[in-house]
């Protein structure tokens, strides 16, 4: 791999996914794409990247785009997320909205663990919120999870990390090896494939966003962009979900911890202005 | 300290529960069939029971539905760990009291997932 393969690799991902090369990166290229190398027929991942440089071939800058990309999920991965959901977010919504429709965006949904996780979870809350009927909309850059999202498949592997076993005996069924959803959780999730990098008004309104573990992959000012349209989207009483590892701390004051909480953002109403990229001291 | 107690009938597997369990810092203690596990268990419950399904003498479910009837016997957590990997198994388990159930190969990570879902750790 020569140096100017991997900076032109580096500024591709930037600008197609957002995602910055880490330092790692020669390991991180080599085990993403060696795969992607052998099926397009390439001896080896050095000559994989210059063809990507020399040529400008959309179907390999999506494979390689696509490979580079995490996407480690689990279903109700990390928990509080969840508990916060049910114990926060949803009681004071299911009050504020008498019309009991609440509009949620799964925003890199990567397989679906984390919309489904949402969907299982407000079927068993169901008795105390007859009048709730949650839209939910995921959305991924990646076609190959969307697929896999939408087909509800999923290894013994994947449904036994995070998934209580009542909840799998009575959302799964076991066909063959795998574990399908019920269709009647698969239709409770609309999928949709959509780069961060957008245009993010045309997601529309919403009154919850789950946006965890991907804007790690961006640099601040990418970051920023994202997190002040998501707050255009939201209404002053909003909730965000970021990461476990994530804040809103010096990249943006569109929101602010929810107090007595961990990874749950609301609105800032003290925000100086909203989805207006600024330069701020220290912040670059 | 939390105790568990390790039912199967291979000592590999044992071996490879005992060290996962110890890290969540479990005192650990093995049988290698169903009937050893019920004698262990009227010596002393433990606080959990990782339970295979298909052992020799005796296996996991007729132990279960043992275990159920003795004094202090409802005390344990039970999680399953089995290859038996069909929905009638897991609704049997669920059934006799089972709180969890894992479906072989497992690893550190599922096994810390599954007891800490049941509120073992």
């Amino acid at each position: 791999m020569t140096t100017e393969d991997i900076e032109h690799l580096a500024a591709l991902l930037k600008q197609r996914s957002g995602l910055i090369l880490g330092t790692e990166k020669t390991y991180l290229i080599e085990s993403r794409l060696s795969p992607v190398a052998r099926k397009e027929g390439f001896s080896n991942v050095a000559a994989l990247l210059t063809s990507l440089r020399t040529r400008r071939d959309e179907k390999l800058i999506y494979a390689v785009t696509d490979a580079m990309t995490t996407n480690e999920t689990f279903f109700f991965r990390d928990k509080t997320p969840f508990d916060q959901f049910k114990s926060d977010v949803l009681p004071a919504l299911a009050k504020a909205r008498l019309s009991g429709d609440l509009k949620i965006w799964c925003a890199a949904c990567s397989t679906g663990q984390e919309p489904y996780s949402l969907a299982m979870m407000m079927e068993e809350l169901r008795p105390q919120y007859p009048r709730i009927k949650l839209d939910i909309l995921a959305t991924d850059i990646s076609e190959r999870c969307l697929e896999k999202a939408q087909a509800g498949l999923y290894t013994q592997f994947e449904v036994q990390r995070g998934l209580p076993i009542q909840m799998m005996v009575k959302h799964f069924e076991k066909v063959d090896d795998m574990w399908r959803l019920s269709s009647k959780i698969r239709q409770a999730v609309r999928f949709k494939k959509l780069n961060l990098l957008e245009d993010l008004r045309l997601v529309g309104r919403q009154d919850v966003v789950y946006c965890r573990n991907v804007l790690i992959y961006f640099d601040i000012e990418t970051k920023r962009r994202v997190l002040e349209q998501i707050s255009t989207l939201l209404p002053d009483d909003g909730f965000l979900f970021l990461g476990a590892a994530e804040t809103v701390l010096g990249i943006t004051d569109a929101f602010k911890p929810m107090p007595g909480t961990r990874g749950l953002y609301i609105k800032n109403p003290a925000a100086s202005t909203s989805a207006m990229p600024r330069l701020r001291a220290g912040a670059a | 300290m939390k105790t568990c107690l390790v039912v199967d009938d291979s000592r590999v597997i044992r071996k490879v529960a005992r060290r996962i369990l110890e890290n969540l810092q479990f005192e650990v203690s093995e049988a290698a069939d169903g009937l050893e596990a019920l004698n262990a268990c009227k010596a002393t419950m433990p606080t959990a029971i990782l339970l295979d399904w298909n052992m020799p003498v005796m296996d996991g479910i007729t132990f279960l539905r043992q275990l159920r009837k003795e004094e202090g016997g409802t005390e344990p957590v039970v999680v399953f760990c089995t290859t038996e990997n069909d929905m009638s198994h897991i609704t049997e388990a669920l059934t006799e009291g089972a709180s969890e159930y894992i479906m072989k190969p497992f690893d550190g990570d599922i096994l810390e997932a599954k007891f800490s879902e049941v509120g073992l750790i």
